[in-house]
C-alpha cells in the first residue's frame, strides 16, 4: 500500500489533480464541512490527532495533536482572557533542507489538501487567519497554491462566515527570499513580519508569543496536508497505516545515486531496502556506501546499518540517525565523503543567520578546516578539532541550525574516519 | 515567590525574573556580553550558559526565567564547558592585539577571556577582517573587533529611538553598519561607546589619549541641560581625559547625552584664560591676583550703586550666583540678572522652573501636553523618560511649538505655529476646557483645539502639562506661561517647567534677579534693571560672571555694543576672547566645570553638590573665592566664607524655610508680524564651555544650526532660494547667512541659532527683522 494520504490523487491517476474539482472528486473539503456544520469540539479533533500519532513532518517529529492542544485555553479564566485574541496558523513550506522536495509536490499536486488542513487547524486552535510561507525558489508551487486559494475563495470555502457556519478564515501566502534559516519556525515568523530572518529565543514559545506577538501554531506542509485524510477516516486508521508512535504513511524524498529519484509516500516502518528498491536501487549497478536518512542535517549511516533499518522515527533513531524531514540521500561507493562533508559544512556556514556565537563562528571554522583538508593541508589533529568544534556548537545555540551543522561533521568523521585520515596523509581522496 | 538553588545554596526569589537578574542581585558571577540590564534580551552571545537540572541543554541565564524548584549550577563541568566553548568561538576571529586597542584594560572580552579563555589558540585559519567606517566625529570604529553582541543596535532601537546602527549581512559576514545614514547622529550616540564590550566603538575625542589604568575617577554633575545627569570624570595628571555617565536610578539611569559627555573638551580650549589681566592705558597686562583684584575693587568703588550692574550665566553655581547678587546688593544695587535669553520681562515674580514630579513619574504619563519644548535635543534624557511613557504606557503626546522638532516617538497632535498664534492657540484650548471664563469672550475655538482639550480631559489618567525652554526666547513668554499653567489647572494635570540651563532653577533660588532676592523674597529698595535693560543702556560699570554677551545674550550685537560703551567692566570668565579684551577692564580667570565645587539645582528640584575634580588651569580660581575677596576689598559685610558649603548652607536654610509669594500674571493676544524672528541657542553652542568642544561642532546636529531658516512658502514669498546668501537686518544689528529651507517652521518665520559667531552680529530687536538677498 502506498499513496493513501498526501499523494492520494496518485491512486486515481488524476489529470490536473491540483484543481478544486479534482480534489472534491476525491471527497475533498468534506471533513471541514462536517466539522463546521456539526461544530465538532476542538478537543475531539485533537484527541483524534493524538490517536493517529501524527508527528511533525518538518523535522522535529513533535506530536501534532499535542502542539495544537497548547493553543486551547487551560481553564475558564484562560478562555475568558483569550476571547477576541487574534491567533494564527502558519504553514511552513520553506523546504530548505538539502535533500527534501516533498512539500513542493504537495503544493504542486495537492494544494487543496493543505488549504483544508489549514482550515481545520484554524478552526481547532481558534485562528481566523493563516499564512503559508513558501520557499522563494518555488515559483510554480507558489502559483499553484495561489490559484487554489483563489478557487477556494470563489467557492466560498475561505473568507468570512464560511458556508454560513459563522467561521471566518483568511489565508495568505508569503514568498520567502532564499534563506534556509527562514524555515526555522521563529525566523519564519520574523520574516513574515518583514524583519531579518533570525530565530527568536524560546521561551516564549510561538503558542504564547508568535506571529505579531500573538498565539501561533506552526506546522509543516505535509503535516497539515495529512490532517484531512486522518479526520476523513479516523485516527485509528492513520495509526494503523504505520506503527505505534509512528502513525501513517509519509513522504520520503529519495535523491542521490539511485535510478529513480522521487518522492514516495509509504507506510511508516517500511524497510529501507524496500524504499531503495522502489527508487530503482543504486544507480549504474554500483554498491551502496552511505545513506543520510532524513535530510542533510541528520547523521550519515553506513550502508550495512541502513540496509537493516526501517523507515520510521523510532527505527531510524535506533540506527543512530533521525527521520528528520524524510529526505533520503543515497551515496554509492564512488562518493568522496570528505568532499561531501565539506560541501555540507559550507551550506550551513553559508546559511547561519549569524546572531549567536557558536553557530556564527563555529560553522565558519568547520568549513575552513575541511577546506584545508580537501586542499591537501590537513593536519592529524584536525579530526579531533573538527569533532571538538562540532560538540562545542551542539546544544549551545539559539536554534537547531547549530546542531544541524554539527551532526553531519560528527557522524561523517565517526563513520568514515579512514577517508579523512587518507586525505590528511596523502593530500588526496581515497576514492578515485 | 520561587525557591531556587544556585550552586547548592537556596534562595527565595521573585518568580518570573530572569536568572541573571537574580545572580546579579546576589553577586553571583555569570559572564555575559549581549545582556545589558537596560536593554532587551537578545540571548545571542551564549556566554551566560549555565547548567540547569533536567534541562537537555545548557540554558542562557539572561533569557531563562526562574521557576520554583529550579536547580542551577553556574560552575559545573557542563556550564564551564559551554562557557569555555563560547569564549573560544568569540576569540577565534577577534584580533588579539590588545596592546594597540583603545579598549585594552577596560575590555569585557579581555576580562572574561582571562577567566575562561585558553592561553593558546587552536584556530590557524586567517582571521576575519572588517572594513571600518567613519560614523561621525564622536565615535571611532574598529569593526574587526566587534563580537556581534548587538547592544549598540538595540540601544538605537530602544533608547535613542533611531535605528542608526544595524546588523547587516548574515553568518560570519554579519557586521555592524549604519544603514539609513552614513553617520550616527543621535544626541545620545555616545552611550554606545560605554555599551560596546570591546574596542569596536570607542570615543573619538579621547582615542589613544590615555590607558584606563593611568586614570583615576571623580564624580560630577552635568553642566548643560537642567536635567542634572550624574557623571564621572576620568582624569590623568590633573586633566579630564573623558567623561562617562555615573549610574543614577532617579535621573540619568546609565545614560549620558553627547553634550554632557563631550563638552569637557572646552576646558582645554585655546582661549582659556589662565592668569588675571588688567587693561592699563589701553594695554592689556598679565598681573598677579592681588593687583587684579585691587584694580577691580578700585574701579568699582568709584561707581554710584545705581550705575552698577551684574550679569551671570545660569551655568554658574548656586554659590557663585548667590555671592554675585549679595555683592551687588551689598553695594546698594539691585541690577542683577541671569535671564540672558529672555525678552519678555512682564511677569512680576519669577519662579524656579521645576518638573514638580520625578522623571520616572513622567514615564508613567497617559497624556502629555508639550508647549514650546524641544526635549529631544535640549533635555535628551528627560525626553527618554517621555518616550518610555509613549512606548510602554501608550501615552498620547500633544505638541505645540514654534518649530516642529524631529521627534523619536509618535505624537497624536502636532501643531507648529508662529509665536503670535501660540497665545491664541493656547487660549482656544483653555476656552474649550472652560467656556464660561469671561476672559475668553473673544476667543475662537478651532476643531483641533477642541480635540486637544478632549484629549486632556480624561478621568483617572495621568495628565502632564510641560512648558519647555523655548518659551523663554519668545516675546509672549508671560502669556504662554499663564495659559499653559491654566490649562494644567483646568485638566488637573501636573504642571512642569523644564528650564534650559544646568542651574536655571538655582539661579532663581539664589536670587540673581533684579526684583527678588534669595528664595524669591522681596527686595529692599527699588527694583533693579533686568538683563534686557542692562544690556541696552550702558551703565557705568558691570561685573560679568561667565558671560559672553554677543553669544550668550539673545540681544547679541546690542549687548556687546552696550558693554563696549561702559566705562568699567570686570569680567570673571574662564576664557579670554577678543571681544572681552574690547569691553573689559579686568579679566579674572575662573575655575570651570570640573575645576570648582558648587551646587546646581536641577528641574527635579535636587540640590546637587559637587566638588572639584581637578585643579583649575593656570592660576584660575573658583569664582566664589574671587567674589569673596572682591567683596572684602569693597568692604561688603558678611563675606567671611572659608568653604563653599558655608555659602550653600546659608542659601539652603532660607530656601527651605521661606515660601515665595507668586503674583498672578495675565495674558494678552499678540499682533501678527510680517516676518517673525525666532532664535534658539544652537544645541552645541548654548554656553561658553560647549561651544568650545570641537568634536561636538562637527556633528550633524551642530551643522544643522547654521544659516537663516525659513520654510519654502516663506522663501517663495520673499523670492529667496536655498543656499543663497541673505541679509538679516534689524535695529542695531545685521548678519549675512546662507538661506536654509526648513519645513519645520511655520509660515512667515525666520529662525537663526544663537551662540554662534555667524549670528553674533544680530541684535534680536523683537519688533522688526528684514530678510533680503545679500
Ligand atoms: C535551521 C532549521 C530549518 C528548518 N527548516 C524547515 C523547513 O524548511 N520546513 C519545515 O517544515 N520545518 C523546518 N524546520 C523545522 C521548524 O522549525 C518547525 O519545527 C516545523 O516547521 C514544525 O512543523 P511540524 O511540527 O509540523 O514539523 C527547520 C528547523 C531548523 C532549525
Ligand atoms: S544557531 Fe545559527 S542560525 Fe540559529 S540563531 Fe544561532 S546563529 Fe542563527
Ligand atoms: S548574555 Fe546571555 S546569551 Fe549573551
Amino acid at each position: 500500500m502506498a499513496n493513501q494520504v498526501c499523494f492520494k490523487f496518485k491512486q486515481h491517476n488524476q489529470a490536473e489533480s491540483w484543481t478544486l474539482a479534482a480534489y472534491q472528486a476525491l471527497g475533498g473539503y468534506k471533513v471541514i464541512k462536517k466539522i463546521l456544520n456539526e461544530k465538532i469540539a476542538p478537543e475531539t479533533l485533537i484527541a483524534e490527532l493524538k490517536t493517529s500519532a501524527l508527528r511533525g513532518r518538518g523535522g522535529a517529529g513533535f506530536s501534532t495533536g499535542l502542539k495544537w492542544s497548547f493553543m486551547l485555553p487551560r481553564d475558564e479564566a484562560a478562555r475568558e482572557r483569550m476571547k477576541g485574541v487574534q491567533k494564527y496558523i502558519v504553514c511552513n513550506s520553506d523546504e530548505g533542507e538539502p535533500g527534501t522536495c516533498k512539500d513542493r509536490d504537495i503544493l504542486r499536486y495537492n494544494p487543496h489538501a493543505l488549504i483544508e488542513g489549514m482550515m481545520i487547524a484554524g478552526y481547532t486552535i481558534g485562528a481566523s487567519k493563516g499564512y503559508n510561507y513558501i520557499r522563494g525558489e518555488f515559483w510554480q508551487p507558489y502559483q499553484r497554491f495561489e490559484t487554489a486559494i483563489a478557487e477556494a475563495y470563489k467557492a466560498g470555502l475561505l473568507g468570512e462566515n464560511i458556508l454560513n457556519t459563522g467561521f471566518d478564515f483568511d489565508l495568505y501566502t508569503h514568498l520567502g527570499a532564499g534563506a534556509y534559516i527562514c524555515g526555522e519556525e521563529t525566523a519564519l515568523l520574523e520574516s513574515i513580519e518583514g524583519k531579518k530572518g533570525q530565530p527568536r529565543f524560546k521561551p516564549p514559545f510561538p503558542a504564547s508569543y508568535g506571529l505579531y506577538g500573538q498565539p501561533t501554531t506552526i506546522n509543516n506542509t505535509e503535516t497539515l496536508s495529512s490532517v484531512p485524510s486522518i479526520l476523513a477516516n479516523s485516527g485509528e486508521w492513520f495509526l494503523n497505516l504505520g506503527k505505534p508512535n509512528n502513525g501513517g504513511e509519509k513522504l520520503f524524498s529519495v535523491s542521490g545515486h539511485v535510478e529513480r529519484p522521487a518522492n514516495y509516500e509509504i507506510p511508516m516502518g517500511t524497510p529501507f531496502a524496500d524504499l531503495l528498491n522502489m527508487a530503482g536501487g543504486v544507480w549504474q549497478g554500483r554498491k551502496l556506501k552511505a545513506v543520510i536518512p532524513g535530510g542533510s542535517s541528520t547523521p550519515v549511516l553506513k550502508a550495512e546499518i541502513a540496509m537493516k533499518m526501517n523507515m520510521d522515527y523510532d527505527s531510524i533513531a535506533a540506527a543512530g540517525s533521525m527521520l528528520g524531514a524524510g529526505s533520503v540521500i543515497i551515496m554509492d561507493d564512488s562518493t568522496d565523503m570528505v568532499k561531501t562533508l565539506a560541501r555540507l559544512a559550507h551550506f550551513y556556514y553559508d546559511e547561519s543567520c549569524g546572531q549567536c556565537t557558536p553557530c556564527r563562528e563555529g560553522t565558519g571554522w568547520l568549513t575552513r578546516i575541511l577546506h584545508r583538508i580537501l586542499h591537501g593541508e590537513g593536519r592529524p589533529e584536525d579530526l579531533e578539532l573538527l569533532d571538538n568544534v562540532s560538540n562545542q556548537i551542539m546544544g549551545n545555540t539559539i536554534c537547531a541550525l547549530g546542531d544541524a551543522a554539527a551532526m553531519p561533521v560528527i557522524s561523517f568523521i565517526k563513520n568514515f574516519r579512514e577517508e579523512f585520515q587518507y586525505y590528511i596523509e596523502h593530500g588526496r581522496s581515497m576514492v578515485g | 515567590m520561587a525557591r531556587i538553588e544556585i550552586d547548592g545554596k537556596t534562595y527565595e526569589v521573585e518568580a518570573g525574573k530572569t536568572l541573571i537578574e537574580i545572580t546579579d542581585a546576589h553577586g553571583i558571577e555569570i559572564p555575559r556580553f549581549c545582556y545589558h540590564k537596560k536593554l532587551s534580551v537578545a540571548a545571542s552571545c551564549r556566554m551566560c550558559l549555565v547548567d540547569v537540572a533536567n534541562a537537555p541543554k545548557p540554558l542562557p541565564a539572561c533569557a531563562t526565567p526562574v521557576w520554583d524548584g529550579m536547580k542551577i549550577q553556574t560552575r559545573s563541568p557542563r556550564a564551564i564547558n559551554a562557557q569555555k566553548a563560547v569564549m573560544e568561538f568569540l576569540l577565534i576571529n577577534h584580533p588579539l592585539d590588545c596592546p594597540i586597542c583603545d579598549q585594552g584594560g577596560e575590555c569585557e572580552l579581555q576580562d572574561v577571556a582571562v577567566a575562561y579563555g585558553k592561553d593558546r589558540t587552536r584556530f590557524i585559519e586567517e582571521k576575519r577582517i572588517v572594513i571600518d567606517k567613519n560614523i561621525g566625529a564622536l565615535i571611532s570604529t574598529a569593526f574587526t573587533r566587534c563580537i556581534h553582541c548587538t547592544r549598540c543596535v538595540r540601544f538605537g532601537e530602544e533608547i535613542a529611538g533611531v535605528k542608526e546602527l544595524g546588523a547587516t549581512q548574515r553568518g560570519d559576514h554579519m557586521r555592524i553598519d549604519t544603514y539609513m545614514t552614513d553617520t550616527v547622529n543621535s544626541e545620545l550616540s555616545g552611550n554606545v561607546i560605554d555599551l560596546c564590550p570591546v574596542g569596536a566603538l570607542t570615543a573619538k575625542p579621547s582615542r589613544f589619549a590615555a590607558r584606563p589604568w593611568e586614570l583615576h575617577t571623580a564624580h560630577g554633575i552635568a553642566p548643560h541641560d537642567a536635567f542634572g545627569s550624574h557623571l564621572e570624570f576620568h582624569i590623568r595628571r590633573n586633566q579630564v581625559m573623558r567623561v562617562v555617565p555615573r549610574e543614577n536610578v532617579a535621573l540619568n539611569e546609565v545614560w549620558l547625552s553627547d553634550r554632557d559627555r563631550f563638552s569637557y573638551q572646552g576646558l582645554y580650549a585655546q582661549d582659556r584664560l589662565t592668569a588675571p589681566m588688567i587693561k592699563k592705558d589701553g594695554q592689556w597686562q598679565t598681573v598677579d591676583w592681588e593687583s587684579a583684584l585691587l584694580f577691580a575693587a578700585e574701579g568699582l568703588k568709584k561707581i554710584p550703586a545705581k550705575q552698577l550692574g551684574g550679569l551671570a550665566s545660569a551655568t554658574a553655581t548656586v554659590e557663585e550666583l548667590y555671592l554675585l547678587q549679595k555683592l551687588l546688593r551689598g553695594l546698594g544695587s539691585n541690577n542683577i540678572d541671569h535671564r540672558l535669553q529672555q525678552v519678555d520681562f512682564s511677569e512680576k515674580t519669577t519662579k524656579a522652573p521645576f518638573l514638580n514630579q520625578r522623571p520616572a513619574d513622567l514615564a508613567q504619563a497617559d497624556v502629555v501636553l508639550l508647549v514650546c519644548a524641544n526635549l529631544r535635543k535640549q533635555q535628551p534624557l528627560l525626553n527618554h523618560r517621555l518616550r518610555q511613557a509613549v512606548l510602554h504606557n501608550h501615552a498620547e503626546v500633544i505638541r505645540i511649538n514654534v518649530y516642529d522638532y524631529p521627534q523619536n516617538f509618535p505624537v497624536s497632535h502636532n501643531l507648529t505655529v508662529a509665536p503670535h498664534q501660540l497665545v491664541a492657540t493656547l487660549a482656544g484650548i483653555a476656552k474649550a476646557l472652560d467656556e464660561a471664563q469671561p476672559a475668553f469672550k473673544n476667543i475662537e475655538i478651532s476643531e483641533q483645539q477642541r480635540a486637544i482639550a478632549a484629549c486632556l480631559q480624561k478621568n483617572n489618567k495621568k495628565i502632564k502639562v510641560l512648558l519647555g525652554e523655548a518659551a523663554d526666547n519668545l516675546p509672549q513668554l508671560a502669556s504662554i506661561r499663564t495659559l499653559t499653567a491654566l490649562i494644567a489647572k483646568l485638566t488637573f494635570a501636573t504642571f512642569s517647567e523644564t528650564g534650559r540651563y544646568a542651574n536655571s532653577a538655582g539661579a532663581i533660588l539664589a536670587g540673581a534677579l533684579p526684583q527678588q532676592t534669595l528664595a524669591g523674597q522681596a527686595i529692599s529698595g527699588e527694583t533693579g534693571l533686568n538683563a534686557q535693560q542692562m544690556l541696552s543702556q550702558s551703565l557705568q560699570a558691570y561685573v560679568l560672571l561667565g558671560f559672553e554677551p554677543e553669544l550668550d545674550s539673545i540681544m547679541g550685537a546690542t549687548a556687546l555694543q552696550t558693554l563696549q560703551n561702559a566705562p568699567f567692566v570686570v569680567a570673571i570668565n574662564g576664557f579670554c576672547t577678543e571681544a572681552m579684551q574690547g569691553y573689559a577692564n579686568v579679566l579674572l580667570p575662573m575655575a570651570l566645570f570640573a575645576e570648582t565645587s558648587g551646587t546646581y539645582v536641577n528641574n527635579s528640584g535636587d540640590w546637587q553638590r559637587f566638588t572639584a575634580a581637578v585643579a583649575p588651569v593656570g592660576s584660575a580660581r573658583p569664582a566664589w573665592k574671587i567674589l569673596r575677596v572682591l567683596a572684602n576689598l569693597l568692604d561688603v559685610h558678611d563675606f567671611a566664607y572659608t568653604a563653599s558649603d558655608e555659602i550653600l548652607n546659608e542659601v539652603k536654610m532660607l530656601c527651605e524655610t521661606s515660601a515665595q509669594t507668586v503674583e498672578d500674571s495675565t495674558w494678552v493676544l499678540s499682533a501678527p508680524q510680517a516676518l517673525c524672528y525666532l532664535t534658539e541657542p544652537a544645541i552645541y553652542a548654548g554656553d561658553a564651555l560647549v561651544r568650545r568642544a570641537t568634536a561636538l561642532q562637527a556633528t550633524a546636529d551642530a551643522q544643522a544650526c547654521h544659516g537663516a531658516h525659513v520654510n519654502q512658502r516663506t522663501a517663495d514669498k520673499l523670492r529667496l532660494s536655498a543656499g543663497q546668501q541673505v541679509k538679516l537686518s534689524q535695529n542695531g544689528g545685521s548678519a549675512i547667512l546662507p538661506l536654509v529651507i526648513d519645513a519645520a517652521l511655520a509660515d512667515d518665520c525666520v529662525l537663526v541659532y544663537t551662540g554662534l559667531a555667524e549670528s553674533a552680529g544680530l541684535a534680536h530687536d523683537v519688533g522688526t527683522i528684514d530678510l533680503t538677498a545679500a
